[in-house]
């Protein structure tokens, strides 16, 4: 061992002592790695629950296995879902690492593609999980076998199909939204005396009737930030199914009938007929214009103050209304189904879920997406979600008990999920390439709202779909 | 995360780095003969480097062959991507408002800053001044865009309806009608490039400051004793003397600049003929997942900041030579 030369300010360690500070540092790294957010207190011993456990005995003993899930759900509304994992964590042992983003979207094709995916993601939009199945093959896994029966038993062919990719289930459905709402305040309408209208031709009067009495029927807004623009997609969608009907509607998303259809022309023509109409909007929030500079969330906040009627949005609007608020059938605010524009026609439902896509086929994995899929995950969440009175979340699980639901819209919503005489069609703009879905779409109806020609906007939008260019 | 797994994620960063030096003193050490300085020198060169390698040069070349390949990275498609970018017309607007940033910006907050530093200099409120210019940017530019989202916010002049807006609270007490400001092509853009300029006219003003207060006194007193004073003593003796550092201010906030996105991200998400190169960069890359027109745009961005960085550095070293 050479001297230390002099004037050196800092002694030379002794090569033992390098060697073990790389040692220790590297067996701390190994050590060190792993996730963090474990979710609940599950992990025990299966044995000590206080919880029924004989659903669970199909599972098996997963004692010491752990299921990482991402998703975009963040808080408030992560505790229900966490709450809801307990029964299945104490009665297997299996352990739920949850872990919530903003950036979901974005983040997840970066995890799947740079090979550290989670276990289970919840897919928004059945677009997306299409991208991700077709461009990354082998990362997303088949549905396992038990999946496949739960959605076969408990669901509607509509989301299974969109759970679907080239006819193989991918992802079951989780939580579902009903979108063809509108929103009024059942309180204001029985003042003013008005009906809720049963068809579009009534509710078109109804509109006149406010316009005479001084008011302004409509409010709207559409600001998401850079998502911007997707709730006129659904307006446009929900039209589009109550004029020309579902078979023409699938024709339309699946572009085998151009974006710019006439008949799409004459639909978003229908919706400029209320949203573009400067006597009908935008109440309480300014000129027609003003709905593309309105967040969605205060899109509707105008029927509290009376001045507004009827506002466009799915059932999970009702989280964006006050704390306090009367929720309710004649409470200060609640919702009835778009009404449909052709007489006798079928009633069709436009809806929207996220979906379990798993990224790996761990017995742990396949049994967790089991639970999930089936009616006693549904049950456990909205149980979880009603006892911290918390609204806006529902199942098109048919095995789903609209009891366990402690709000009136929520149970409204799955009593309309399970009826048999709807037709249900999935939202259009999650279905499309994302090349429209998400981005020529909004930005073309964005536009449109703020002054664009429908044939203009609907053109725009044609020529951005992928191939047709 | 709790605090116990904070903890050691922190003692887990440290033990990586001091394995990392300990490997690193460990082949210093071993530096036998002559070559030894070389030696030594290598080892602790090549973390940087490797890192270096791994981080930038990896990246940026993967991102060069991407940009000539098709959305899923799978087949080659020549220059498509570059000619769609400067075809297509809603990105063309996005290369509209990327010049429109990166002239107006750069050169107005620079003015600003240096106009202030010059009417503060050596007055008796100079500190609060400076202070109070130089304030807003402690703030984050996502911070700065929210505060400024509610300086332009509209509500329409209707009964029960309050202004929340400070410029339309404005306008409506001269008696006006409320704007929907964000909306108004492409003058929208405009009200966007307000935000940075708030936020870098503090940078520039510091950085001018200093550089007026290093002119020598002397020639400051020729020339008052030569009769020039006022205006003509800012544009023949001031501005000449601190040019070099008026160049390195103007290129510093012209990077930061063409970087734009947070901004855009927060105030209008790039709608409203709103959207700049970064902006759409993030937007097709990862919304879209087309991965070859987001690399051709990060190259285009790549590409635009290059001459602008190597100005820079040889008008800083000019500054340091001096």
């Amino acid at each position: 061992m050479p001297a230390p030369k002099s004037g050196s300010i800092l002694r030379r360690p002794s090569r033992g002592t390098a060697l073990i500070s790389a040692a220790l540092g590297l067996s701390l790294v190994l050590a060190g790695c792993g996730g963090s957010n474990v979710a609940g207190g599950g992990g025990g011993n299966p044995a000590a629950s206080s919880q029924d456990c004989a659903p669970f005995a199909q599972y098996g003993d997963l004692s010491g296995t752990r299921v990482t899930i991402y998703t975009s759900i963040v808080s408030p509304e992560d505790q229900p879902h966490i709450d809801s994992y307990r029964p299945f964590e104490e009665c297997t042992g299996a352990q739920i690492v949850y872990e919530g983003s903003k950036e979901f979207e974005a983040q997840l094709p970066v995890r799947v593609q740079g090979g550290s995916p989670p276990d289970i993601a919840y897919v928004p939009q059945p677009g997306l999980l299409n991208t991700l199945v077709t461009q990354n093959p082998g990362a997303v896994k088949p549905a396992p076998q038990a999946v496949v029966a739960n959605v076969d038993q408990y669901y509607s062919e509509t989301f299974k199909a969109a759970g679907s990719v080239d006819g193989t289930l991918y992802g079951a459905p989780l939580g579902s939204n009903v979108k063809s709402y509108v929103w009024y305040s059942p309180q204001e309408f029985t003042e003013k005396g008005y009906a809720v209208p049963q068809t579009w031709d009534e509710m078109v009067t109804l509109s006149n009737r406010i316009v005479a009495d001084g008011g302004k029927p409509w409010c709207a807004g559409i600001g998401s930030g850079d998502a911007t623009g997707w709730p006129l997609t659904d307006w446009l969608e929900d039209v589009m199914l109550r004029e020309n009907g579902p078979e023409v509607y699938d024709q339309w998303v699946s572009h085998a009938i151009p974006f710019n259809d006439p008949r799409v022309v004459r639909a978003l023509d229908r919706v400029g007929s209320i949203l573009k109409n400067p006597d009908f909007v935008n109440g309480g929030l300014g000129d027609v214009a003003s709905i593309a500079t309105t967040t969605f969330q205060d899109g509707g906040l105008p029927i509290l103050d009376g001045t507004c009627y009827m506002h466009r949005q799915a059932n999970f609007y009702a989280a964006n209304f006050p704390e306090g608020t009367d929720i309710s059938e004649n409470g200060q605010a609640f919702a009835f189904e778009l009404p449909s524009i052709n007489q006798g026609g079928q009633q069709t439902i436009l809806v929207g879920s996220e979906f379990v896509a798993a990224f790996s086929d761990r017995p742990e994995v396949q049994a967790f997406q089991a639970y999930l899929s089936s009616p006693e995950w549904a049950n456990a969440k909205a149980r979880a979600g009603s006892d911290l009175g918390q609204s806006g979340w529902i199942s098109a699980n048919t095995g789903l008990d609209p009891n366990n639901l402690s709000n009136p819209i929520d149970r409204l919503s799955a009593e309309i999920l399970q009826d048999q005489n709807n037709t249900f069609r999935f939202d259009g703009s999650d279905l499309m390439p994302a090349a429209v879905g998400s981005a020529s779409f909004w930005r073309g109806m964005t536009d449109w709202i703020t002054g664009q020609s429908t044939t203009d906007s609907l053109n725009y939008i044609e020529q951005s779909w992928p191939g047709s260019s | 995360m709790t605090l116990l797994d904070k903890l050691l994620q922190l003692l887990v960063a440290v033990a990586v780095f001091a394995a990392v030096m300990g490997v690193v003193l460990l082949v210093a050490d071993r530096a036998r003969g002559r070559r030894t300085d070389l030696v030594s020198g290598l080892a602790f060169v090549a973390p940087a480097v490797l890192l270096l390698v791994i981080g930038l040069l990896y990246p940026a070349s993967r991102t060069a062959a991407q940009s000539f390949l098709d959305a899923s990275s799978a087949n080659f498609v020549g220059l498509d991507n570059y000619i769609r970018i400067f075809t297509q017309p809603d990105l063309v607007i996005v290369l509209r408002n990327t010049l429109l940033w990166v002239v107006i910006a750069p050169i107005l907050s620079t003015a600003i800053g240096l106009v202030y530093a010059v009417l503060v200099d050596r007055t008796r409120f100079e500190a609060f001044a400076k202070a109070l210019i130089f304030l807003p940017m402690a703030i984050s530019l996502v911070g700065a865009s929210i505060i400024w989202k509610f300086v332009y916010a509209y509500r329409p002049n209707q009964q029960n309806i309050q202004q929340i807006g400070l410029v339309n609270q404005v306008l409506v007490w001269l008696g006006f009608e409320p704007v929907n400001f964000i909306l108004a092509e492409p003058w929208n853009n405009l009200l966007l490039i307000v935000v940075i300029i708030w936020i870098q006219a503090g940078f520039a003003m510091t950085l001018l400051s200093a550089a007026i207060k290093a002119i020598p006194s002397d020639i400051i007193e020729a020339a008052r004793l030569d009769g020039v004073g006022g205006v003509r003593l800012f544009f023949y003796i001031t501005l000449p003397s601190i040019r070099p550092a008026v160049v390195v201010v103007i290129t510093a906030i012209s990077i930061a600049v063409l970087k734009v996105f947070d901004i855009v991200r927060t105030m209008t998400g790039g709608q409203f003929g709103t959207s700049v190169v970064a902006n759409e960069f993030y937007l097709q890359s990862f919304r879209l997942s087309d991965l070859g027109m987001g690399s051709a745009l990060a190259m285009i961005l790549f590409v635009l900041v290059v001459p602008i960085v190597i100005y820079n550095v040889r008008q800083m070293r000019k500054v340091d030579a001096r």
